[in-house]
This record gives C-alpha cells, structure tokens and sequence, in this order.
C-alpha cells in the first residue's frame, strides 16, 4: 500500500514506540472533544420536539411564506393554513365561502364588488382585521417592487395594469394607488373591475391575496432594517389572521403550525399543532407514510402506483392539470400541422396511463383537462382504436411527403427535464414513433432551469410540458396559446384563436364559454401541442383522518381535519 | 529490473490468475455484447410488475428475439446481424429477471458494463497521463516549484465535485447540438471527461509522496553521483519503484469512479437513456427496494456485477503489489 | 510549526479565492436563472427581482460586492430590506447574503442551521466507521489466514463495492421496517442519525479495514516486534502498545480523503433520510441557481476540505520526522 510505503521511514526512525503511541493518543483526546462539540451543537437547539399532533409531507421546501409573491403548491399550502383572505373555497366543493369577508354585494353590472368584513376577526397580534389591511395588502400585491407573480391576475381591476406597470427608472410606480379600484370604506372594502370577472370570487380565494399585517412589516423594519424584507417572515414575529399561526420553521425539515386560538372559527379547528414535512425523494415520502409518520401524502414512485392504487386509503380523482407536448411549430418539419397531427395520432395514451402512469390518469385528447367542471369542452378528432389512429397518421404523413417513397423525416429530438416519469412516458411515446411510423426519436433530458431556457428560446423540436389550474376556469388553460403570451413558447399564432380568447375575456356566459369552445377547437385542429394525459391526484390519506376531501384542484387545508377516533 | 519474475510470481499466486482470468471474460463479454444470444436491452415490453428470477434449469432460451437497439456503432450493427444469423431468434430466458418495463436486466448488465468500463479506462488514462506525470514531477523538482504543485492539487481538490459536474454537464447540454455537431462530443463523452478530470488528483498526490521517499534512497544517490541525466533517473530508477503504488493506487481509483458515476446518475447527472450503466441500473434499483414490493433482483444484478469486478480488482491490485514489492523481490 | 501553519493559511485565502472566482463565473455561464419557472414572470417583475438581487450588475461589480468587505449597494442590502447605512458587506464582513431560492432565509441562517447536522452525522459515521473497521483489521491482521480472516476480507469488499444508496435502501428495509428499530427518515432526535450514520460509514470502515489490515501485517513483521515477542511480552501488549500504531498511521493518513468521501456522500445519504443538512444544499443550490448559497457552500465545502487536509499534513509531522525534514 503507498500509505505504508511512505512511512516506512517513520517506523525505522528514532522515535519510540511508547513515544509514538503517546503522540496519537493526544491526537485523539483532542479531536474527540471536537466532535462531541459538533454534535452537541447539532442537538444543543433544542432539536427534540415533541411530536405533532398531526403531519403530512409538504413536498419541496417552500421559497417563501410572504403570501404576495408565493407561486407553487406547497407554499399555498402553508399559506392556506397561516393566512386568511376575503374569500376561502369549500373544502370539498371549492364554491367560495366567506373567510374575512362575511358577506359580500356584487352591482348588478357586475364591475363593482363590495365585500363587509368580519366584525371581531383578528390578527395573532391583536390588531383587529380591518378593510385597511387589505387595501394595504393589494397596493402591496400590485407594486412591482414586491415582485408578487400574481399581480397580472388582478389586472382586472381598473386601474391596476397602469398601476403596476408604469414604472420610473427606480422601478417605482408612478401612479398613486388612488387610481386603483379598490378602496377601503369603514368596514367594507370595495373593488372596481375594468369588465365583468365571472370567476372572481374563485380568483379571491387564491392563498396570494391573503391580507398581510402592516404594523408586523414596521416593526420588522424599525427592528432591523438590514434585514426588514424578511425579518418578519421569522416563527416570533410573523403576524397572521388564519386558522393557524407559525410556531417553528426548519428549513428543509419541518414547518411546524400551532393552532390560532384568535382565529373567528377556531372551535372548528381540531389539531393544536401541525407539522409539514420537507422531502423531495419518493421512496422516502412513501417509506414515511407506511410507518405512520405522517397522514397523508400525495406523491408515489411511479412503479408502486399499481400495489398503492390497490390499497384502501389510495385515493384518486381527476385533477385539473394536463401534461402534454409542445412542438415547435416554427421548426420545418412541424410546420405542417398534418405533420403535428399524425404525431399526436401516433401517442398510445392507453398504454401511458395503464402502464406507465398507472394512478388513474386519463387520456387527453383536449387542452383543458376533463376534470374541469361546468365545461363539456371539444376534442381532438380522433377514432375509436389506436390502430385506426394509426392509419390515418400514416396517411397524414404521407400526405406530407413523407410516406414510403417520400422523404425521411429526420430524427426528432423530444427534450425533458430530469425526472423518472418523465422518461418513461418519453421512451414509450418515442418508441411508439419509430415502431409505427419509422420516426427516429432522441430523448435529451435537461437540468430544470437549462429546460425551462431552452424552451423559451425555441431550441427544441418536441418539449414536455405541464400546466396546472388555479382556478376551476378553462379561461387559465386556453389563454397561453395566445400570440404574444409568454407562456406559448410554441411559436404558434393565431389571429381567429386570439380573436375568440379576448371575446371570452370580455363576454359573460354563456357567450364566454361559447367563444372558449371555440378557441379550442381551433387550437386542436391546428396543434401546436400534442395532449397526452389529464392529472389525477394520488393521494393516500391515513384512513383515521377525516376532513379530508377530493377536489378537482387537489387543494387541502388543514383547517378542516380532524382524527376520527377521538 | 523491474519485469523479471514479476510475471511468474504473478501466475503462482492462484487468486490474483483467477482474477486476471475474470476481468478479461468481463471485458471480452463486454466488448462482443452484441454477439451474445441476450435480448435486446432496450426492447421495452410494458407489463406491471417486474419479473422475478428464471434459473437457467427451468428455462435455458426461448424464441421472439427483438432486434432493437438506439444508436448502434457501425461494429455493433455488423455484430448484431452475425447474431441474428448464428442464434435466429433464440435469446436466453430471464435469468436475472426483468425490470418494470419488461427488458431484460441480464442483458442490461451486459451492456451497462461498457460505460463502467469505459468510464473506468477513462479515469485510468487520466491517472496515468496526467497524475503521474504531475507527480513525478512536483516530487524531483524542487520545494519551491513542488509547493506551487501541491497546492494547485489542494485548490482543485477543494472545488466541490457535483457543482463541477452540474455545471460542466449544463454547459454542455446548453451547446449540445453545436459539440455533437462540430466535435463529435455529447454527453456521455463529457461524462468520461469530468471524470477523468478528477481522478488523477489522488494519484499525483501518492505518487508525489512515493518519489518523495525514493528520492533519498541510496541507488538513486548513486545513479545522480555516476551522472545520470534527471531525465533518465526519472525514467529508469524513478517510474519503475514508483510502478507498485501506481497499480495499487488505480486499483482503488477505478472502484472510485464506478461508484462516482452511480452517485451521479442517483442525481439524475449521468449517463441518458437510453444508454445504460451499472449505476443507472442500480439507481433505478433502489427504487424497487419498499416494503411494499421487493423487486430484490433490480438491485442484486448491478450490485453484483460491480461487486464482483470491484472485488476483483480488489484482489488483483493485493496481487500486483506483492509481486512488485522490491522489498520481497531476490535478485 | 506555526510558520507551517501560517503558511498553510495564506495559500488557504489564495485557494479560497480562486475557487470562489471560478465558481462564481462558472454558475453564471450555465444558462437558466433562479427566478425561471414554466409559468414566466411579467417581464417587469423579473426585472425587478433581478435588480433587487443585483443581477443586473456587470459581473465583475457583482463579485466585488459578494466579496466585499465595503458596500457597494446605494441603497443598502436591498433584497433584504436595508436602508442603506451599511458600510461594510460581503464574505469578507461575514455576510454571506441572502438566499435566492429560499428568499425568506440568509445563506448564513441556512449554513447555520444545517452545518451542525451535517457535522454530527458526519462525525458519527467517521468515529463509528473508524471503530469498527480498525477493530476488523486488527483481528484480520493478528488472525492472518483463518477462514475469520478471509470472511472480514469479503465484506469488507463488499462494502466498498456498494454504493451507499443500495447500502441505505436495504439498512431501511431490514431496520425500519423489518425491525422496526429505528425512524425511517427525517430528523429530531439521536434515533434519526443511526441508520445514516451506517450507510455514509460502511464504505469507510472497509477502506479503514483493510489499510489496518495491511499496516498491522508490515508492522507485525518488523524487528522490534520480534524483540517484543522475544522479551516474553503478552501478546495483546505487543499488539496493542508495539503493532498497533503502526496500523494507526496509514488510517490517519486515509481520513482526510476519508472525511471528504462522508461530504460528498452526504448528498446522496441526507436526500434519502430526509436529514436538513448541508449536502441537500449543494445539490439543490446548484440545480435551483441559487447564486449565493451555492458560493456559501463552496466556501464552507473548501475550508473544510483544506483544513483536514492540513490535519492530516500535522498528523504528519508529528508522527514522520523526515517527512517534516522533506517538506520544510
């Protein structure tokens, strides 16, 4: 061995044995204590907590829990549970129910809404909730400076795309927030809209527009200006008017609740503490659920679906949220949409979802998700077998030129980024291609961000892609195919397509429905995106808990459950 | 000096012939791999579950050979048709299972060992090329010019490896149609650099200190004082005792880098399908390991070959060092 | 051996430098940003964000300000809320700045709370690897040829030959669920770093095992063990008192490169345990283009590499006069 090699010299030299073995001795005595400090400092922060009356795997660790600038679910989540905005859904039918607001008067032009507040609702602090706080709280939203990515949303209210978009060169706004439509008067607050939103109470329950404390973010600066922005986010000095308010933060551990006792509807709330677990590998999410760790979880390694699916406390709904791909419409050959038409013929959805997926996906054959409610929605012409499918993909393609005899359609790269599933369903579509079609498919997966960028740069061929619903509106699904929207990244245009969106936009129903029909059906016929499923939840929830509901938005709060047996 | 009796003693000692004996069988299969009566490795058969085990008594071959395969060399084509000519459409039964997409794992095996070979003579050549080079030579220079050496190795050493390797393999992916296209590099060949770039740190770094050693002993003393240019005391007393604690050294580096390149595809960083690797196959194995179902055989295969060769190595690399020891050599 | 040391320490700033200058322009060469998502931010609010971050900084201004010590921001740490009365920021006034993907924390909150963890399990699986592998060597050693001997010799390979996560995936299967001794993931109390602890040390302890094997063989054979023997010795003095440090040094030499294998196989360990620490922020870091804490982590990650690798250089010297002759 080198190592002995090299001190061979050592063993000969004059030192010894005794003298050599004291030596190491003292190395040891002295870097035991080191490692005793190590651990010590580990568990020297009060690392024990007594365990939570209940838990659940949360996913990611969130970004961040200001309610303004949050984006993905497992922030919303959180907070759901910490905040409470004017409007909070149904758990088990999501139709708006009241939450800050107690009741509400909409004009009868439907551009005026008035929302009352809830007399005696407070906030962890004891400030009383007022109408102020939610002025505050929008101007807030709105000012560019916050960075809040649902600010567009509420570019319905007059006012506010001028608000948040006219910007001196320190990135300021320039108007002054009275030019905003919403207007805090007593104990109402009252909000002008630009046109009729005929969802707008469901766009109100979203966790963004969650009011925040304004005397919390004074202090918090007053406190340490250095750090104002997120000093008042920490567990002591986060001030909120939910359900439940933030008792520990461990990131990328534990975000612990503790229930509100000031909250207006705490003698419905059943758990003193809550814990939302941060874990992102799916055997452990899996391995954490079968020993009773936590409650509930709602992701699964792909190849236990079928022995979970089997299981009693496996629940699954259809969910509103579609995973399809995007092709490149400016990229010669699928410019020619009988080209995009007989590759999305050519998919074997059947086989993707009983053997890849395996947890109650659908087939999709459409934009907007089948879940979506209220919504009979069109679809892609298609027949009743995939071998019939296959047929007329043939014949497409050959329509095309590039039939037997014709030209070779050149290799297709379809790109990913870094996951298993992903894979999967990429090899079975790719190997679909070439089998029935003689279509050559290379599947290039890309890091997430190296994904996202290449995707918006149109280097791509074929891209997977998702889209998940905020709110129960094929409005969200259909909006992004649009011209100049930047969630396209297809390069597909339309002018009728563009046309039938801003009817909608600006039409109430039935009209609204009739026009998005119609968009869809213009979308289908071109293509610019190849279906392949419609989500569904995968949810296994420990039979002993209850208020636990499915929904097609797979939102859950835990406000509303409870343990059965106590 | 340095070859006689080496070889000798290397055939008496059984284990380390036995060892020789497998590593090539593994390499000869590795390279013929196409030629073998395996099912093809990617054809994919979606069924539920994964099947367990056949032993080769129950069921020795059967028929339905599918002939698919991604991206095949020029030489794996000629291969594969020679196969499909001696073995017709006869493949063996799935003697080690299949996985939850029905291919084969033995087959998998087989050629998943030509990226874990082909990784480790990558890590090889760099070790060789580079670190003992490198070694060598901070170890006959001077304090001065050896400390700069040693401490350029710390700096390198000190740079977080994954980060290295996200970064490297992101920039990569960024320009891939521009490499493939202009310099023929993809991938996998990124791959085998980044690893070859960090293997050859440890062994400059043993190499250096073995000179350091060597450097005082008396026949090199007398070799400086007869007037043997730098160049030949490196070249004729130098390499050669250095030679012991090379071999042993690649024998621990190239386990290393096997293991390496399944901790990166355990992050998704290595090798694409559908290529495969030992450490693919084992990733996807663990995957397999739940208390729901124990798919055990996903992850025995891959474990199993890399153990075997890792151990192999292993014995090996023990074998080498006594039969190159100077200290037990007579003259 | 204080000059040594100061040495040691100033080629430690000029490493330390370098690798942060190289980190920091190779995470900005990769494409995709932090603040990329499939749904795309107004363009407005990106902007925003990226100004507040100081993203729209030439990069030589942005490094300058991550450094420090003087503050270059007119308005104060802006991403954090700062008024501007801040004289001194950076690495160099001990702010590692704010996180940007995890935008309510600070690099230096999230280092903090992780390190330890990280540490302990690093620690634990280091001692207890060390423990058991020199106690296997040892006996292999002293019990040459016995069939004792040849079985440690197998599984010590075949420890090695396993990478740690099929190593973590079977210790769950026969300890958490099998026998339901431990937790399964997650962390909180002792109990959660056992099994861990096992998985990041096995390849250790096998690498320890047999270089104590082969340092106890040499020494065993050397003269003045035969002259202890001869003294009429017990033989567990000879072994213990004369042999053993002999099979001592070859480890000590091993636990440098030794403690940077627990580091890196941390990553891979934590991510399957669920344990908060730092290895899921190197990763993370990286794939998410958190600039800061990515450049947090490689300072931590280098300093310690740095500072075992001078550890074991001391352990050098003191134990190898000529050595310390050579190296001067």
């Amino acid at each position: 061995m080198r190592l002995v090699a090299e001190f061979r010299p050592a063993i000969l030299a004059p030192m010894s044995a005794a003298g050599r073995s004291r030596t190491l001795r003292r190395i040891v005595f002295l870097s035991g204590p080191g490692l005793l400090v190590a651990a010590t400092l580990a568990f020297g922060r009060g690392a024990r907590l007594p365990r939570a009356d209940c838990a659940f795997v949360n996913g990611a660790e969130p970004a961040t829990l200001d309610p303004a600038v949050i984006t993905a679910i497992p922030e919303g989540r959180i907070v759901r549970a910490l905040f409470e905005g004017l409007v909070v859904r149904d758990p088990r039918t999501l139709e708006p129910r009241p939450g800050m607001a107690e009741s509400w008067d909409e004009a009868p032009d439907g551009l005026a809404w008035t929302f009352h507040l809830r007399r005696g609702a407070r906030w962890t602090n004891g400030d009383p909730v007022t109408a102020d706080d939610f002025e505050f709280s929008f101007e807030r939203l709105l000012d560019p400076r916050t960075g809040a990515a649902y600010a567009s949303q509420l570019f319905c209210v007059s006012g506010a795309r001028a608000f948040a978009t006219d910007v001196d060169e320190r990135g300021a706004p320039r108007r002054s927030f009275e030019t905003v439509g919403i207007r805090a008067r007593a104990d109402a607050l009252e909000i002008r809209l630009d046109r009729p939103v005929p969802r707008f109470l469901d766009l109100l329950a979203c966790p963004q527009f969650s009011p925040v404390n304004r005397r919390c973010l004074e202090e918090s600066r007053a406190r340490d200006p250095d750090t104002a922005e997120i000093g008042w986010l920490r567990p002591d000095h986060l001030v909120t008017n939910g359900p439940f308010r933030l008792l520990e933060r461990r990131p990328n551990d534990r975000i612990r609740l503790a229930k509100n006792h000031g909250y207006w509807d705490a003698d419905h709330v059943a758990f003193e503490t809550i814990d939302a677990l941060a874990a992102e590998h799916l055997s452990t999410i899996v391995n954490l659920y079968l020993t009773g760790e936590v409650a509930w979880i709602d992701q699964q390694p792909a190849d236990l679906a079928v022995r979970l699916a089997r299981r009693e406390d496996f629940h699954s709904a259809p969910y509103l949220g579609t995973y399809f791909y995007r092709v490149n419409v400016a990229r010669p050959p699928f410019d020619d949409p009988r080209v995009r038409r007989a590759l999305a013929l050519a998919i074997d959805r059947s086989a993707i979802v009983q053997r890849v997926t395996r947890a109650g996906e659908q087939p999709l054959y459409a934009c907007v998700p089948p879940a979506m409610p209220a919504w009979s929605g069109a679809s892609m012409e298609h027949a009743a077998t995939f071998e019939e499918d296959l047929v007329e993909a043939r014949r497409l393609l050959a329509e095309a030129g590039f039939g037997p005899g014709g030209r070779v359609l050149r290799p297709i790269s379809i790109q990913y980024n870094t996951r298993e599933s992903h894979k999967d369903v990429a090899e079975v579509i790719a190997d679909s291609w070439s089998r029935n079609l003689g279509i050559r498919a290379r599947l290039e997966n890309q890091e997430w961000r190296v994904f996202l960028d290449t995707q918006r740069r149109m280097d791509y061929d074929v891209s997977r892609s998702s889209w998940i619903a905020d709110t129960a509106d094929p409005y969200g699904f259909l909006e992004i195919f649009t011209t100049r929207n930047d969630n396209n990244r297809t390069g597909w245009s339309d002018p009728r397509y563009d046309e039938s969106i801003a009817r909608a936009a600006r039409a109430v129903e039935p009209e609204r429905s009739e026009a998005l029909l119609e968009a869809e059906r213009i979308l289908l016929a071109e293509l610019p995106i190849l279906p392949i499923y419609g989500y569904a939840t995968k949810n296994l929830v420990d039979p002993r808990l209850g208020g636990f509901f499915e929904n097609p938005l797979d939102e859950h709060t835990p406000k509303a459950w409870y343990w059965k047996d106590r | 000096m340095s070859g006689t009796g080496v070889w000798e003693r290397l055939r008496a000692h059984r284990a380390s012939w036995w060892c020789i004996l497998f590593l090539g069988a593994v390499a000869v299969a590795s390279l013929a791999a196409p030629l073998l009566p395996l099912p093809s490795p990617s054809a994919l058969a979606l069924q539920d579950e994964p099947a367990p085990p056949v032993p080769p008594w129950r069921e020795l071959v059967r028929h339905g050979f599918r002939p698919e395969f991604a991206d095949l060399s020029w030489t794996d084509a000629r291969l594969t048709e020679l196969r499909g000519r001696v073995f017709g459409d006869l493949q063996t039964a799935p003697w080690l299972g299949t996985d939850a997409k029905g291919r084969d794992l033995l087959a998998r095996v087989v050629f998943g060992s030509r990226t874990s070979i082909l990784a480790a003579l990558a890590a090889t050549l760099a070790s060789l090329a580079i670190g003992v080079l490198f070694g060598a030579v901070a170890g006959l220079a001077g304090p001065r010019v050896d400390n700069l050496m040693m401490r350029t190795v710390d700096a390198l050493q000190s740079l977080p490896f994954v980060f290295l390797v996200i970064f490297v393999i992101g920039i990569v992916n960024a320009y891939r149609a521009e490499l493939s296209e202009r310099f023929g590099i993809d991938r996998e060949t990124v791959f085998y650099l980044v690893i070859g770039a960090v293997s050859w740190l440890t062994m400059a770094r043993v190499v250096r200190g073995q000179v350091l050693v060597l450097r005082n002993a008396a026949f090199v003393e007398a070799a400086r004082v007869a007037g043997a240019s730098p160049a030949r005391i490196l070249a004729r007393h130098v390499l050669p005792n250095v030679l012991p604690v090379v071999v042993v050294t690649l024998t621990l580096t190239i386990p290393t880098v096997m293991l390496t390149e399944a901790f990166l595809s355990f992050l998704g960083l290595g090798i694409e399908p559908p290529k495969m690797s030992w450490g693919i196959l084992a990733a996807d194995g663990i995957e397999a390991i739940n208390p729901i179902r124990i798919a055990w055989w996903l992850v025995a295969a891959p474990a199993v070959a890399m153990g075997s060769v890792l151990f192999a190595l292993n014995v090996l690399g023990d074998g080498l060092r006594d039969a190159l020891d100077p200290r037990t050599r007579r003259s | 051996m204080i000059r040594f040391l100061a040495r040691r320490l100033v080629w430690f700033a000029a490493t330390l430098l370098a690798v942060v200058t190289l980190s920091f322009f190779l995470m900005r060469a990769v494409r995709g940003g932090p603040f990329d998502a499939e749904r795309r931010l107004d363009p407005t609010i990106e902007r925003n964000l990226r100004a507040r971050y100081h993203l729209d900084w030439p990069l030589w201004k942005q490094l300058a300000a991550y450094l420090g010590p003087i503050n270059l921001d007119a308005h104060g740490a802006r991403a954090v809320g700062g008024d501007g009365t801040r004289v001194f920021a950076g690495v160099l006034a001990g702010d590692f700045g704010p996180s940007l993907a995890y935008r309510d924390q600070t690099v230096g909150d999230l280092l903090r709370e992780s390190l330890p963890i990280s540490l302990a399990l690093g620690s634990l699986a280091l001692l207890g690897a060390v423990a058991v592998g020199l106690a296997a060597g040892v006996v292999s050693a002293v019990r040459r040829g016995t069939p004792l001997d040849a079985a440690l010799r197998v599984v010590a390979t075949v420890f090695l030959a396993l990478p740690s996560f099929v190593v973590a995936s079977v210790l769950v299967i026969l300890l958490a669920f099998a026998w339901p001794l431990f937790p399964v993931a997650g962390f909180g109390t002792w109990r959660h770093l056992v099994l861990p602890a096992l998985a990041l040390g096995a390849p250790i302890a096998a690498n320890v095992a047999r270089l104590a094997r082969t340092g106890m063989l040499e020494t065993l054979g050397q003269d003045f063990v035969r002259t202890a023997r001869a003294k009429g010795l017990p033989e567990r003095i000879v072994i213990l008192r004369h042999a053993l440090p002999g099979a001592l040094l070859p480890v000590a030499s091993y636990l440098g490169p030794a403690a940077a294998g627990v580091l890196t196989g941390s990553l891979v360990v934590e991510r399957i345990f669920a344990i908060p620490g730092a290895g899921s922020h190197f990763v993370n870091s990286a794939l998410n283009r958190d600039y800061t804490l990515a450049m947090g982590v490689t300072i931590v990650y280098c300093a310690i590499v740095y500072a075992l690798n001078t550890l074991v250089d001391v352990f050098h010297r003191l134990l190898d006069p000529r050595v310390a002759a050579e190296g001067a």
